[in-house]
């Protein structure tokens, strides 16, 4: 007790000094806070936006299917029968067929991929009822980059060319009944979706699919030669990129704290060397080394309290305005191929916060602890005279 | 005797049914298949904003093998093509590798001309995949034809249906329309420089145009054609693509 009274004397003591090394620690602090939790919302959106647009609660896929390998298409189909089907129809699974297609928008030739889906389908978030509608053409939906990529908006028709299962060529005019707004690149990009049985019938693939979706009461079991794909494994892409940021981050704040830790380093070892006559004059009133050595750390471990207060201070009301209002994110973002919202909603853990704090006190517990080191070492006598050792 | 062995030929040519598609595209067949050839052509695929020509020289036997070797430009020079028996392999000598063409892959363009490798690789004559029906007769480039109407009696076929335009006399394809399932017409190709090498009539520039897609075709033009010469057979082997 009498090393924290002692502690909070000299430190208010210290006066502008203490409140620099608590401004530059609070900094640091509330920027690993803000930081981290930005990270966290963005993976929590990116993991709901995932789920609800592009993966449902897993998927199926046929043996041949790999989703990075488009040449991969043309064997990696099979028929919905026995098991799968009834699950299909009890809606616990929804099929998608895709097959390579080549779009020419304004006589431009671009490759897209052809999905066919459910229209009734309600585990993806895709607007997939409009698919139902009668029109002349095949109605259409698609996302809004590829709508940007192939300058193509509402109502707009473009001819499409595919080959079904034996390679002959095909060709029809589709029309886009609506273009969706998702995060998820997955659906989006160099897609256009169309119901399930039109693509079934144009490629003469009765009945098949590449993959099914499955939602939230599917149990994870492989079925037949469908293998199943659960969400740690769909969903590890974004968890790696989070991971990577979070390293890179670390980093960054990293070096803010360690200037921090520096500061407070660097106050320590001068006020050690400043104060020998008061540790001379503590040992020879009958304190232990230790005793001095605890004094000295807890005053420089207090700088992090005090940080902590005062990051609190300006920091709660900071994150609390970002975690309602957002953070904008730039539109370049959009393009480098992660599920990214236009803004940000930072989510703020108990667990990240008391983290943070104990990462914030234990490094300033530390940085406190070494330069006092120095104590243990001094004579009483000499450190009474004042004499540099 | 010989007199009347000459009337007898006469009189088959007078007879010959213009009306049977089967009959004439087996002629046709017959007029531009050889037991091989040697030539060195040149592709000009002309795109939106510029023209490039890639020179090569192709030798190949019947419809099966074949091997290309690209002459110019420098970018493409010394890349080989080697078609067996329904593979292809192409050798880069920037990279000294062999890839085989395969799969999806044999329906991506050549080097962004209006030809896929399919297009290039189908080696099964028309007789086997179209069941032909003449449907008419009409003037192209001066000359009378003959329009036959083919169509896919086989699953495995990249157009379902084809319009031929066929020169009555020399039976040399003149113009070709390629059409999807729908009756979406693909692609147009135009026969010209009809020319009579070693006795038979043969088109020596022939142009592709993908109708779907922006640009003006892409030209093959044939120079110094030879039918059945002597091959070295080795180079209807892997090995020879890196020689």
């Amino acid at each position: 007790m009498l090393a924290i009274t002692l502690a909070y004397k000299n430190l208010l003591g210290a006066g502008l000094r203490t409140w620099l090394n608590v401004s530059v620690l609070s900094i640091a602090f509330v920027v690993i806070v803000f930081y981290n939790g930005m990270l966290d919302g963005w993976n929590r959106q990116a993991y709901n936006d995932t789920k609800e647009w592009s993966v449902g609660d897993g998927e199926l896929w046929h043996p041949n299917y790999d989703p990075f390998d488009p040449f991969c298409l043309q064997d990696a189909h099979a028929q919905v029968t026995g098991k799968i089907k009834t699950l299909v129809e009890e809606t616990r699974l929804t099929p998608i067929l895709i097959t390579q297609a080549t779009i020419y928008p304004q006589g431009r030739m671009q490759n897209i991929y052809l999905k066919g889906i459910d229209p009734k389908q309600k585990i993806l978030k895709l607007p997939t009822m409009v698919l139902e509608e009668e029109t002349g053409e095949i109605p259409a939906i698609i996302g809004k980059r590829m709508a940007e990529a192939a300058k193509l908006k509402k109502s707009d028709q473009v001819l499409i060319r595919w080959r079904d299962k034996n390679g002959t060529f095909d060709s029809r005019e589709v029309k886009i009944m609506s273009v969706f707004n998702s995060n998820v690149q997955s659906v989006d990009n160099n897609q256009i979706w169309i119901s399930l049985e039109t693509l079934q019938q144009l490629t003469g693939m009765e009945n098949e699919a590449t993959l099914l979706i499955a939602d939230k009461n599917y149990t994870n079991v492989s079925i037949g030669p469908w293998i199943y794909k659960d969400l740690k494994f769909l969903l590890k892409e974004i968890e790696d990129i989070i991971e990577t940021k979070k390293i890179g981050a670390g980093v960054i704040y990293g070096l803010l704290l360690a200037i921090a830790l520096l500061a407070i380093f660097d106050t320590q070892v001068l006020s050690i060397f400043r104060r020998q006559r008061e540790i001379g004059t503590y040992v020879a009133l009958g304190m232990t080394r230790r005793q001095v050595v605890a004094i000295f750390t807890i005053e420089g471990s207090a700088h992090s309290i005090l940080a902590i207060l005062v990051g609190s201070i300006y920091g709660v009301p900071l994150l609390w305005h970002l975690q309602n209002a957002g953070i904008q994110m730039p539109k370049y973002v959009d393009s480098m191929g992660v599920s990214i919202s236009d803004k940000i909603f930072p989510v703020y853990s108990i667990g990240l916060v008391i983290s943070t704090i104990v990462l914030v006190i234990i490094s300033a517990t530390i940085v406190s602890y070494f330069p006092t080191r120095k104590i243990t070492r001094l004579r009483p006598t000499d450190a009474l005279k004042g004499r540099i050792q | 005797m010989k007199v009347m062995i000459f009337i007898l030929i006469c009189m088959l040519g007078l007879a010959f049914d213009y009306t049977d598609g089967d009959l004439i595209m087996r002629k046709v067949d017959q007029n531009m298949s050889s037991r091989n050839r040697v030539f060195e052509s040149s592709m000009t695929i002309h795109g939106k904003r510029n023209s490039r020509t890639i020179v090569s020289r192709t030798m190949s036997e019947g419809t099966k093998k074949s091997f290309t070797e690209s002459l110019s430009p420098v970018s493409e020079k010394g890349t080989k093509m080697l078609k067996l028996q329904g593979q292809l392999w192409i050798y880069s000598q920037s990279t000294d590798r062999i890839i085989q063409i395969s799969g999806n892959m044999l329906r991506q363009s050549v080097m962004g001309s209006d030809l896929s490798y399919e297009d290039m690789m189908d080696d099964r004559k028309l007789t086997e995949i179209y069941s032909a029906k003449v449907t008419g007769e009409e003037k192209v480039a001066e000359r009378n034809t003959i329009l036959v109407e083919l169509n896919a009696k086989v699953e495995n076929v990249a157009y379902f249906k084809q319009r031929m335009w066929i020169d009555q006399e020399r039976f040399v394809p003149l113009k070709e329309e390629l059409y999807a399932k729908s009756g979406q017409l693909l692609k147009r190709v135009e026969f010209k420089d009809v020319e009579k090498i070693q006795g038979r009539w043969f088109p020596t520039t022939i142009f592709y145009k993908d109708i779907l897609k922006d640009g003006n075709g892409t030209e093959f033009k044939m120079t110094s054609l030879k039918f059945d010469q002597d091959i070295p057979e080795y180079l209807f082997t892997k090995a020879a693509l890196k020689q």
